[in-house]
């Protein structure tokens, strides 16, 4: 059922999207956090998602690889339910190994890092590789070596993290991220808990992996980095989309009232 | 640093060096007082225990008897295994008491209150006498035996120990599983890992920072209770010094002896759990704390460095 959904909503669109909500509400005990999200990520592009803290903007994003569960709505990844498989109607929950091999196509890269210790730099890029996909150690070293060089920190391999600054760390956990070959990269406030002048490097790294045509979805406080690289951006408030467009157009000419005023805030 | 150095350079003279601080350290009149009144307090309980009606020329004498000897692996025997069984049931409850199936963590929980709830003496004694609820032991295809033959005095105690040690190893491995961030398991689950996997690789792992030390503290305190065993007809350490004691007429000594014994296994455990801890620390600080002997090269090579200077 949803395939065909898919499918024929794809004919109309030109191709599947990377992500569609449809009416997304999650609820966290009586707190309604998401009231109901409509959006669509195409392949290839940069979303953005800005708002204040407290708009949903992260809870969404966990929802797309499905460490949140939704309450309502539904929720597609590259055309396939996230979390369910629909049947004659009916929705099923789908085991904790099917959820994981969904997610293996997903990156996430998380607020602050969340690095594996007690691994060096190079073996947390290697881990999901040999543990997860089952590559070869030799293999998976090399391919390790060459993302760490792509972020710029070959010579940081033997490092732990504790070891490595703060922009250092984010651009390690991006590289164990593309280390999966994900068709959609998340992240989530990559930037927020670095130092000012970490930020820059981190959004480098961003920005070659969106020319080398990654699908983006961004939640962010670098409105520099949403008006450069962004192709679209939503501003979320209080659990619903407030307004979406170009990031040019929103940025530079908010309709809205709440946008204009927590862009007044911001820029 | 280098870049500190560098400007200062580039600067031309650096500034001049002012004088070191050539001061009168504080004395600490109170260090020598303490001292010299614990020494007095040591010799006064070395001399009252040497005036003492007691042989000490047996200890020496017993001190490497083959009984001791054997007595000595037996306790060590007993320890290491019922620490393997106490670890592994450990982790394993932990794991069972922290899962979402309502099942396995109240299997876990109730397991945890009778073994933790229960003194192990009385344990080991239920044990011992379980055949009075079992007569045979029946493992259809394999085994067949009447329960008196199959619960030698060494199973009684391995099992005896070992479970009674599980329940505390499992409060323990959950406190060190409930001590990983919660961050980890999300990036681990995020990166397509399975629940397993993510336990096996990520989690575990950290968590045996925090399980290690009171680790290395049940193993010493298992060393110990070994001594118990005794009750339940199986001859360690302590039974063969009381042996010894009631047919050489030196019972006292035999357990000074004992005391001794017991002391230099735990000294040797203390010594292997350093450097455990030490392994698992690996990450989690810039550098790894020097070991003992590294600590002592580097004291050496500074000292022949100073003479090279001077």
């Amino acid at each position: 059922m949803s395939d065909k959904l898919s499918e024929r909503d794809s004919v109309a669109a030109g191709t599947t999207p990377m992500v569609r909500a449809e009416g997304v509400h999650k609820s966290f005990g009586h707190v309604e956090v998401l009231k109901g999200i409509d959006l669509e990520v195409r392949p290839g592009e940069v979303f953005c998602l800005i708002g204040p803290s407290g708009s949903g903007k992260s809870t969404f994003l966990r929802c797309i690889n499905h460490l949140e569960k939704i309450n309502a709505g539904r929720l597609y990844v590259d055309g396939e339910l996230v979390g369910y498989r629909q049947k004659g109607g009916k929705l099923y929950e789908l085991k904790d190994s099917e959820v994981a091999m969904k997610r293996r196509d997903i990156g996430m890269v998380f607020q602050r890092f969340n690095l594996f210790p007690h691994m060096t730099a190079l073996e947390n890029v290697m881990e999901a590789p040999v543990q997860v996909k089952g590559l070869a150690k030799g293999e998976a070293r090399e391919r390790a070596a060459q993302l760490l060089e792509r972020v710029g920190l070959a010579d940081k391999a033997g490092n732990y993290p504790s070891q490595l600054s703060g922009g250092q760390q984010q651009r390690v956990a991006i590289a164990r991220a593309l280390a999966m070959d994900p068709k959609l990269m998340l992240f989530d406030e990559p930037t927020s808990a670095l130092d000012p002048e970490l930020v820059g490097d981190v959004l480098d790294v961003m920005r070659d992996l969106a020319e080398s045509g990654m699908t983006m979805v961004v939640v962010t406080h670098e409105m520099g980095f949403a008006r450069e690289v962004g192709d679209s951006l939503v501003f979320m408030d209080g659990g619903v989309v407030v307004e979406s467009g170009h990031p040019r157009d929103v940025l530079t000419n908010p309709q809205h009232e709440r946008t204009q005023s927590f862009l007044s805030k911001v820029l | 640093m280098t870049d500190t150095e560098k400007t200062a350079g580039d600067q031309g003279t650096p500034p001049a060096r002012p004088e070191a601080i050539k001061a009168i350290p504080v004395r600490h009149y109170g260090r020598y007082v303490s001292a010299v009144v614990a020494i007095a307090i040591l010799v006064a309980i070395i001399n009252a225990f040497s005036q003492g009606k007691i042989n000490w020329h047996a200890v020496p004498e017993y001190f490497f008897d083959h009984r001791i000897m054997t007595g000595v692996s037996k306790t060590l025997l007993l320890t290491v295994l019922s620490m393997l069984i106490g670890i592994v049931g450990g982790v394993l409850l932990a794991v069972m008491r922290l899962s979402k199936n309502p099942v396995t963590s109240s299997i876990a929980w109730f397991y945890i209150w009778f073994f933790r709830g229960t003194p192990v003496l009385v344990q080991l004694f239920l044990w011992f006498n379980l055949g009075l609820v079992f007569e045979y032991i029946n493992l259809m295809p394999f085994y067949k035996d009447y329960w008196s033959n199959f619960m030698t005095p060494l199973l009684t105690a391995l099992l005896g120990l070992g479970l009674n040690e599980a329940a505390y190893m499992a409060e323990i491995c959950r406190a060190g599983l409930l001590a990983v961030d919660e961050g980890q398991t999300e990036a681990a689950q995020a990166l397509g890992m399975s629940h397993g996997r993510t336990l096996r690789r990520v989690v575990i792992p950290q968590a045996m920072r925090v399980i290690v030390p009171p680790t290395g503290n049940e193993v010493i305190n298992m060393l110990k209770t070994t001594s118990l065993v005794a009750a339940v007809q199986y001859p360690e350490l302590f039974r063969y010094a009381q042996d010894i004691g009631q047919n050489s007429g030196a019972p006292v000594e035999m357990y000074f002896l004992a005391a001794a014994w017991y002391l230099i296994m735990t000294s040797v455990l203390s010594v292997g759990q350093y450097y455990i801890e030490r392994y698992y620390a690996r990450g989690s600080s810039r550098s790894l704390p020097p070991t003992p002997w590294q600590k002592v090269r580097a004291h050496l090579t500074t000292f022949s460095s100073r003479k090279v200077m001077a």
